[in-house]
């Protein structure tokens, strides 16, 4: 069992998933954590947690800058143990979310040290689901109405490009965490693009620049490095300049979003967008 | 394609002037300067100055710089290698235990070598090496299961297998040998496992160990008693980047890493001797001549596995480290005392000095159980990555990154080949954006002189050359040629992934290359 863990690496991409293949019947017969309820595994499994995971996750798993809060009963890729373990093991693709022991900083983990992890988590988790206190259908009439959300942010296909899209952020955000980015949102810029072998991910930086022939262009910061800029302005169109042809280039840690504070949008009004995302997100 | 190879290797050889039977010997290895078109040996040199004399390519031409070939190993994870290249074969290592020789001139491989590995290994930080060796008609590397292995120059065939140590108890080795005299040199991984440190020195004939110097001292042995109880038993202190040696007085410069467990002290009250020290060692006998420890009783995981750079000043023989710390640090090479320690990135953790000018902790550095932020982070102002000495400016040049974490510390059952950190560290909510630069620092006061911004922290290495350049790579996958006297950008080329290596020259035929990993590939540049 312990095989799998640490072959993955070793092998080619495609003999990957023929061994995958082969070992799915036998791999699917774990459905259980075999650990399950052992307080002693859970200790051990926080130790792993606080290595492993606690840089995305938070101590306590409560959720850190990159990854959600564990203390959630909804897991958005799956909440049964044989689902956690698969998140753990192979990672979520297309999120920040690595294979077990391919991050390349630190140390991977057995299998059980994986369902150690795994006690550990239900062991922290609180077991009611979230219920948000605001009117979903409402806060979904605010979302492409009044508030305007939808200027900026997409949620399942529909709306605006220049901010993240909210589709699944329900699910992976605690609902405070979503009020407070509203409230705040230059507190903590959300994370744009992360490419496979680097360290940290793109954040959506404010990003102001003028050319060469005086042209003034605002916008978010899509990548960037030290000689190039990709951005995206209000109209959603994407630009790329070499930052030696521009006149200036300023990038600032205020978001582009407008600080939503209870005069511009009430706790109410909040509350019900909350519930929107949360309905949309899979949170219940 | 072997007769063709030969043949090939012929023509180059006979233009480059070089018997086609000519090896690498010691001699050669202590006059590394004299061959500037051949890299043999990690740093290019013993000295650790990671400078190629070659000035074809300078400040003036490198604009048209230009991809010459490009070798793919197509395997994951981070692409370490300092490629050798010995009278037109280049020598490298990839991913999981792959080592290759390929045609210098255009990237063709001529033998490809990898290791079958124990399914059950587990290397810290990647299953990745960082280079080979060259001696006589051998190339040595170390295995991600802690073996040494000789291959044959000419086939890549096995010639020895020397088993170090078990790599059940979390032991692996990641670096580039270093050789000298006769002897192949290594020092060990697992500073994550609480392993118990050494550097050896094989036979590089027979394979046969000639010697052992433990990291953490044994009963009865000085230093000892830096150590409580048991602990120095799983202290850690690896040692697992590649020394120096001064051919001068016979001393091998050998950097260690963090103490065991790396974010908890609780347990192992004292110094802890050697972690986080520059050991002299003897060549010969591998006895303890000096040490000079950086960070006593680490709670941070600042190993001091930073390359420790000889840089003579009139008659004073001195060796520099940019340490993980945030400390540049100047020593005399002879005796092991300390000249200066100068911050060259932000640093909470000391304010003050002792007596000798070593800079103190203060307490408020101390990991608690909800995090405590210090500046630098766990990864250090800098890490492995190559620093360089260019002889030309005088300048010392590090990629340094400007990171402040949150360290917290938990108590933690020690388990033989199971991860033993003490805990763990991460972000701060609040924190800056991590960045980084390279940094222009002059070795006789420990100023900054100039530096280059990266918009985030780098693992790259950096290459000095005689053409007035430094090469360096970003976390943004650019590979760049920065003015050596003013850190003005004069060439870049985007790679397609993050650098986790560091460049190097060598010459074929009187033509200069540049290479550098990244990604899964090798890049080499050459003028048109």
């Amino acid at each position: 069992m312990s095989q799998l863990a640490t072959m993955e690496v070793i092998l080619p991409r495609r003999s990957l998933i023929v061994l995958l293949l082969f070992l799915v019947p036998a791999f699917a017969a774990e459905q259980r954590n075999p650990l399950a309820g052992n307080s002693k595994a859970a200790k051990l499994g926080e130790f792993q947690f606080r290595i492993n995971c606690a840089f995305c996750h938070g101590l306590g798993a409560r959720g850190g800058g990159r990854g959600p809060d564990l203390t959630r009963a909804h897991k958005t890729h799956g909440q049964t143990d044989a689902d956690l373990f698969r998140t753990i093991n192979e990672g979520i693709s297309g999120t920040a979310m690595p294979p077990n022991g391919t991050t390349g900083q630190g140390v991977g983990m057995t299998d059980e040290e994986m369902w150690q992890v795994i006690t550990y988590i239900r062991s922290v988790e609180v077991k009611a689901p979230i219920k948000p206190t605001g009117d979903a259908a409402h806060g979904k009439v605010l979302f492409y109405g009044d508030a305007n959300c939808s200027g900026c942010h997409m949620v399942n296909g529909k709306g605006g490009r220049l901010g993240p899209d909210l589709s699944s952020v329900g699910g992976a955000r605690a609902p405070e965490y979503i009020v407070d980015s509203v409230r705040n949102p230059s507190r903590r810029l959300a994370q744009g693009l992360g490419e496979a072998m680097k360290e940290f991910p793109q954040e959506y930086e404010s990003v102001s620049v003028i050319t060469a022939d005086g042209k003034k262009i605002e916008g978010v910061i899509l990548n960037e490095d030290s000689f190039s800029v990709q951005m995206m302005d209000a109209s959603e169109q994407i630009y790329s300049f070499d930052k030696s042809a521009l006149r200036s280039f300023d990038k600032n840690r205020t978001s582009r979003m407008p600080r939503f504070d209870t005069g511009l949008l009430p706790d109410k009004d909040l509350q019900d967008i909350v519930a929107y995302l949360l309905s949309v997100g899979g949170a219940q | 394609m072997k007769v063709k190879c030969r043949g090939l290797l012929l023509a180059f050889l006979f233009a480059s002037f070089l018997p086609a039977s000519s090896q690498v010997t010691f001699e050669r290895l202590q006059n590394s300067a004299k061959e500037p078109q051949n890299w043999l040996t990690y740093s290019g040199d013993y000295a650790g100055h990671r400078f190629s004399a070659l000035n074809q390519i300078a400040t003036g031409n490198v604009p048209s710089l230009s991809v010459k070939w490009v070798y793919q190993t197509v395997a994951l994870g981070k692409f370490e290698t300092t490629p050798l290249v010995v009278d037109g074969i280049l020598y490298g290592t990839g991913t999981d235990n792959r080592v290759f020789a390929l045609d210098a001139r255009t990237g063709r491989p001529i033998w490809l070598y990898q290791r079958e590995l124990p399914t059950d290994i587990r290397p810290c930080c990647g299953r990745v090496n960082r280079g080979v060796a060259i001696l006589g008609d051998k190339v040595f590397f170390g295995t991600l299961d802690a073996h040494v292995i000789a291959l044959d120059t000419k086939t890549g065939n096995v010639i020895w297998d020397a088993t170090a140590v078990d790599y059940k108890g979390g032991y692996s080795f990641t670096l580039a040998p270093l050789v000298v005299k006769n002897l192949v040199v290594v020092g060990v991984s697992g500073g994550e496992y609480g392993i118990r440190g050494f550097v050896d020195a094989y036979d590089a004939d027979t394979g046969q160990r000639k010697w052992r110097f433990y990291t953490t001292p044994g009963l009865g042995e000085p230093g000892h008693e830096t150590w409580e109880g048991d602990s120095w038993k799983i202290g850690g202190a690896p040692a697992w980047i590649t020394g120096t040696y001064d051919p001068g007085t016979n001393l091998l410069y050998w950097p260690t890493g963090n103490p065991s467990p790396s974010n908890r002290g609780a347990g192992r009250a004292g110094e802890n001797l050697y972690s986080n020290t520059l050991l002299a060692l003897d060549a010969d006998s591998g006895k303890l001549t000096w040490h000079f420890q950086f960070t006593k009783h680490d709670e941070h995981d600042w190993d001091a596995t930073q390359v420790p750079v000889m840089i003579d000043q009139g008659d004073r023989h001195l060796i520099a480290q940019a340490n993980r710390n945030g400390f540049f640090y100047v020593l005399d090479r002879t005796k092991g005392n300390l000249v200066f320690a100068n911050p060259f990135g932000k640093v909470t953790w000391s304010d003050r000095k002792d007596a000798e000018g070593r800079p103190v902790s203060n307490h408020q550095a101390e990991p608690t159980p909800n995090g405590s932020v210090v500046c630098p982070g766990a990864a250090g102002t800098t890490n492995w990555e190559s620093p360089t000495f260019d002889p030309q400016t005088g300048l010392f040049y590090v990629n340094a990154r400007e990171q402040c974490d949150k360290f917290s510390t938990a108590p933690q059952p020690y388990e033989a080949g199971h991860a033993y950190y003490g805990s763990a560290y991460f972000p701060a909510d609040d924190t800056e954006p991590f960045w980084g630069a390279l940094r222009a620092i002059d070795p006789a006061d420990g100023k900054i002189k100039w530096e280059f911004q990266h918009p985030s922290p780098t693992w790259s290495g950096i290459l000095s050359t005689g053409g007035g350049l430094v090469f360096t790579g970003d976390a943004e996958g650019n590979f760049i040629a920065l003015d050596a006297a003013t850190g003005k950008a004069l060439w870049h080329f985007q790679t397609g992934a993050a650098v986790y290596a560091a460049p190097m020259a060598f010459a074929i035929d009187g033509k200069e290359y540049v290479a550098i990993a990244a990604g899964s590939a090798l890049y080499t540049f050459g003028l048109p």
